[in-house]
């Protein structure tokens, strides 16, 4: 099945219904699939819940959905700077759902690898573990997380081949794996496309199997949130 | 004198072992890494896949792929690694990253960590802060001894939301050291020393039900045990390391 298509915006307003579950990929706005998420901005999909690690910022990243108000819920482990979203926050127009990272990341993972729920010890005897059960193993209290099954996963990628086998670039991996095996069905965009064959096997970070539709990224800046840089050591030496 | 934002971070560095994965949170706990020992080298994790995380990049040569939990723009060691998120809280939920050295807004008795909601603010969300302080063996706070409106930010129980309970096991301030203890392990002798007058108006903790408690092993040059004593909201045994021990590091 060629996975291959040709534009992000008929890609994700095809697979997109109100009040979808969406997972997207990415930390921060590093490794976010931004062409993708316009895509779901334009879609005019209504009454999202949005599954990710953040929520970009006012204008970039998944603030966009923020901003058109498409967004019902979100689930999240943190949403920093990002005043639109505080104000529909606190107005009560959006529900959020704070989960630990590492829950979040495992929950996706469970939910792509047919685990319906999993027991960890992040959270017990906090908020996060009210109401839900727990379980005593080997001595120690754990507490009840359920996997997480999106209909739509948006991931962005290094390199794709045209199989759907995806490589990324340094940390602009993080949640993006996870994310792709979480989809029904799992839309990944990325910024170089070659052939069958011209990845190597060996070091294929996420298999074509996960993936149903493949775009390529349009070039782009990435934005940086924290530039931190050092002197140069001959700066130093003049300073 | 209290001690400087890098002698708190140098105190935290002297517990590190040659060859130890750490993860290191953003503010005071940042600055262990340019204060480790000599001989000692540790790898840095940061969990948002990261290992062997290396200074900041030299200007222009920033990079929107490669940053840290902090989102700042990081470098690759030699030797690093990448990974995706689930990989990442796999090594510290399973207990494969050793240390964590946090802030911190309260922190109780019995080793209680409240770090993500800053009262009167919007939860922003805890981040990995719960499964950081709930898988890492070894759980290190770095903060100013009192908040900024002076309130003691070592209580009897935490008011704030949890981050997680009893998980903290050394608080280091610009007042004091403070290990968290179980039982009798590592106060021996507590009876003998426990006293002075500031115990009648805090309690000396009680040994028989088992609850981590405080014990007080350092201070800083020139500070007063009774100083610790006013600006501490927990009671706690003081069970000092030896002169030696007590006196930072030479940076």
């Amino acid at each position: 099945m060629a996975k291959l298509r040709e534009g992000a915006r008929e890609t994700v307003g095809a697979a997109l219904r109100d009040g979808a579950i969406l997972a997207v990929g990415g930390f921060g706005l590093s490794g976010i699939p931004a062409d993708l998420i316009e895509a779901v901005r334009d879609s005019g999909a209504q009454g999202l819940t949005v599954v990710s690690n953040n929520m970009g910022v006012d204008g970039k990243g998944l603030g966009i959905l923020i901003e058109s108000g498409q967004v019902r819920k979100v689930v999240a482990s943190y949403v920093g700077e990002n005043r639109l979203f505080a104000q529909q926050y606190l107005a009560g127009e959006l529900e959020v759902e704070f989960v630990p990272q590492g829950t979040l990341a495992e929950r996706l993972r469970a939910g792509g690898a047919g685990i319906p729920a999993f027991y960890t010890r992040t959270g017990v005897g906090t908020v996060v573990a009210e109401g839900k059960p727990h379980e005593e193993f080997d001595g120690q209290v754990y507490v009840q997380e359920r996997g997480i099954v999106a209909d739509v996963a948006l991931v962005h990628a290094h390199t794709a081949d045209t199989e759907g086998n995806l490589v990324y670039r340094y940390t602009a991996r993080n949640f993006n794996p996870v994310v792709a095996t979480a989809g029904k069905v799992t839309i990944a965009e990325a910024e170089l496309i070659v052939g069958a064959g011209e990845l190597d096997a060996n070091h294929i970070v996420t298999p074509g199997v996960f993936v149903q539709h493949l775009v390529q990224s349009r070039p782009r800046v990435k934005d940086i949130e924290q530039r931190t840089v050092r002197l140069r050591p001959a700066a130093v030496a003049h300073a | 004198m209290p001690w400087t934002r890098d002698e708190m971070a140098a105190i935290a560095a002297q517990e590190l072992n040659d060859g130890d994965y750490v993860n290191l949170g953003i503010g005071i706990p940042t600055l262990v890494a340019n204060n480790l020992p000599p001989g000692v080298r540790v790898t840095l994790q940061s969990e948002n896949g990261l290992l062997g995380m290396g200074p900041f990049p030299y200007e222009g040569e920033e990079d929107a792929d490669l940053i840290n939990a902090g989102k700042q723009t990081v470098t690759v060691l030699p030797g690093g690694s990448i990974f995706d998120s689930s990989d990442s809280f796999a090594m510290i939920r399973g207990g494969h990253v050793k240390v964590a050295v946090l802030g911190a807004m309260q922190v109780s008795a019995e080793g209680d960590l409240a770090n993500w909601q800053i009262p009167g603010k919007m939860v922003k969300g805890m981040g990995g802060a719960m499964d950081l302080v709930a898988g890492t063996p070894r759980i290190v706070v770095l903060t100013e001894h009192v908040a900024k409106d002076g309130s003691p930010k070592i209580v009897a129980e935490c008011t704030l939301p949890l981050t997680g309970r009893r998980v903290v096991d050394r608080i280091v301030t610009d007042l004091a050291v403070f290990d968290v203890v179980t039982g009798s392990a590592g106060v021996q002798g507590v009876q003998g020393v426990q006293g002075g007058q500031g115990v009648a108006a805090a309690p000396a903790p009680t040994d028989d039900d088992g609850a981590p408690r405080l014990a007080l092993r350092r201070l800083a040059p020139g500070v007063g045990l009774d100083e610790v004593r006013d600006k501490t909201g927990a009671p706690f045994v003081v069970v000092l390391e030896d002169e030696e021990a007590a006196s930072p590091p030479s940076a």
